[in-house]
């Protein structure tokens, strides 16, 4: 793989600068790691690390029909997204399979949608569709960087080092200062902010973020920190033929009010009463070995997969989400490269705040 | 793997022999120890697990002695020379990030007894095993 070419972030050369190991992820040259994913992954732990994820993609929705548009289109209740409020949540199609997850923002003046990067095309052609019925204008806005800064560390020395008083926000909501949305939202399971900044201040912030003492961290430490928080990663735990039942995403369905008419609506209320064949599980593995996405997984119910496998950086060992039958429960057996080693399916999430939440 | 524009060459000792599977063999008083290379953790990542062959069993030239399990992928392990294990590195249970750390010394896998020692001058030396490395490089 090569990354020439490739789309580049307003923080490129920093990474460059700090030792990144690239990667080609969605169209973008983007840092794997800066030498250690494991040592980046700790720090987020105990410290304060942060994330380039200005690949991501940001629309600006105004106009008189934005909620009507949003009620439509989002899972979650629209009301959550009231104006400093963050709200999590998925876009279903018609089947009530995930267009994408999101963060929607709520604005004084509208809404801020965050998507993911690889569905951006997608993203942007759905919304474009469904918009036409609505008094709504929606904006990409490609002139922006994001940067996530996470860990037990990252509001103080935030708050320290760009005087903007962070960490009096409470978790999922934000505030807006000189052109820069800072939101206490993350994808590590850790307490932090997530910054919506001009792309031209980025380097600027990155740089002072450093000399405070705040660690970068690439994409490897960002997937081993969402998946020991229980956290979804689209494409490869949902997609557009799986639903958010499927997926141990059900939280992010408001069903009330019955009248709210949201897309996928009915096939996931068909779905909801039929109960979900296959359900999104945790596991456990007890073998010192790393579950890959595709393994199988043997379970006295039946048969199931891997959808996100890790070592887990924090537990020692490695851990996981399956899909697997409904029923399934205690004991199971994982084929790693063709041999059945011992797991155990558990509840999500495996961490917390750095510490073991599963039994 | 990724191109890395700022990632250092990787580290070929010239008093070793490799294997073009990634492994490396140093004779001392008839035994042979054998690691995985300079090239072969950078491009494996952090290493997590690694399953080494039973003391006293027979290993084959260019069969799986053992498995890494780095935070990217599992691997096998294949010896370079036919012979008896006389040694595991039992210290890569509870530090296996000696195996990036310190490929060539603190991060050996095993030693083995050679069946015939002239196997090793098979095995490429340190010019040959460079090209081979490089041609990979290019691969990707």
């Amino acid at each position: 793989m090569t990354t020439q070419g490739s789309a580049r972030t307003p923080l490129y050369d920093a990474h460059v600068a700090a030792g990144a190991r690239l990667t080609l992820f969605a169209g973008y040259s983007m840092p794997l790691h800066y030498g250690s994913q494991l040592a980046e992954h700790r720090l987020v732990r105990v410290g304060a690390g942060m994330f380039d994820v200005s690949h991501m993609a940001v629309t600006d929705l105004a106009g008189d029909g934005a909620r009507d548009f949003l009620a439509r289109v989002m899972s979650n209740d629209p009301h959550k997204a009231r104006p400093g409020r963050a709200v999590y949540t998925m876009l279903l199609n018609e089947s009530g399979g995930v267009v994408d997850d999101v963060i929607v923002y709520g604005r004084d003046n509208g809404y801020r949608v965050v998507s993911n990067a690889a569905t951006r095309e997608k993203v942007r052609a759905w919304f474009d569709r469904h918009a036409a019925s609505f008094q709504v204008a929606l904006r990409e806005r490609r002139d922006l960087a994001l940067l996530a800064v996470q860990g037990p560390q990252a509001l103080e020395i935030f708050a320290a080092t760009q005087g903007v008083d962070v960490a009096a926000l409470a978790p999922f909501t934000s505030l807006e200062h000189a052109g820069s949305l800072y939101a206490r939202t993350g994808y590590t399971g850790e307490d932090g902010l997530e910054v919506i900044l001009p792309g031209e201040q980025a380097v600027q912030l990155w740089d002072r973020l450093r000399a405070a003492g705040v660690s970068p961290a690439g994409l490897a430490a960002r997937d081993t920190l969402r998946v020991e928080a229980g956290l979804m990663l689209y494409g490869q735990d949902m997609d557009d033929a799986t639903t958010p039942l499927e997926s141990a995403l059900g939280w992010t369905v408001a069903w009330d009010p019955p009248s709210r008419a949201f897309l996928g609506r009915e096939a996931l209320a068909r779905q909801r009463a039929a109960k979900a064949a296959r359900v999104l599980k945790g596991i456990v593995l007890t073998a010192k070995r790393i579950m890959r996405p595709g393994c199988v997984v043997q379970t006295g119910a039946g048969e199931g997969e891997i959808t996100s496998g890790i070592f887990s950086p924090t537990l020692g060992f490695s851990i996981g989400f399956a899909r697997i039958p409904r029923n399934a429960a205690g004991d199971c057996r994982v084929v790693i490269r063709g041999k059945p080693l011992p797991g155990r399916i558990v509840k999500l999430p495996f961490v917390r705040r750095g510490k073991q939440v599963f039994e | 793997m990724s191109d890395a524009p700022s990632e250092a060459p990787p580290d070929v000792p010239d008093d070793l022999r490799y294997a073009s599977s990634h492994e490396w063999a140093r004779l001392e008083d008839g035994v042979v120890t054998v690691g995985v290379t300079d090239f072969a953790q950078q491009a494996l990542g952090d290493v997590v697990f690694v399953e080494l062959p039973e003391l006293d069993s027979q290993v084959q030239s260019g069969v799986e002695a053992g498995v890494v399990e780095s935070v990217k992928a599992a691997s096998d392990i294949y010896s370079p020379v036919s012979g008896t294990v006389v040694a595991v590195n039992e210290t890569l249970e509870d530090a296996p990030e000696s195996v990036n750390e310190d490929p060539y010394g603190d991060g050996w896998f095993f030693k083995v007894e050679p069946d015939d020692p002239e196997e090793l001058d098979e095995l490429l030396d340190a010019d040959g095993y460079t090209e081979t490395c490089e041609s990979e490089d290019g691969d990707h």
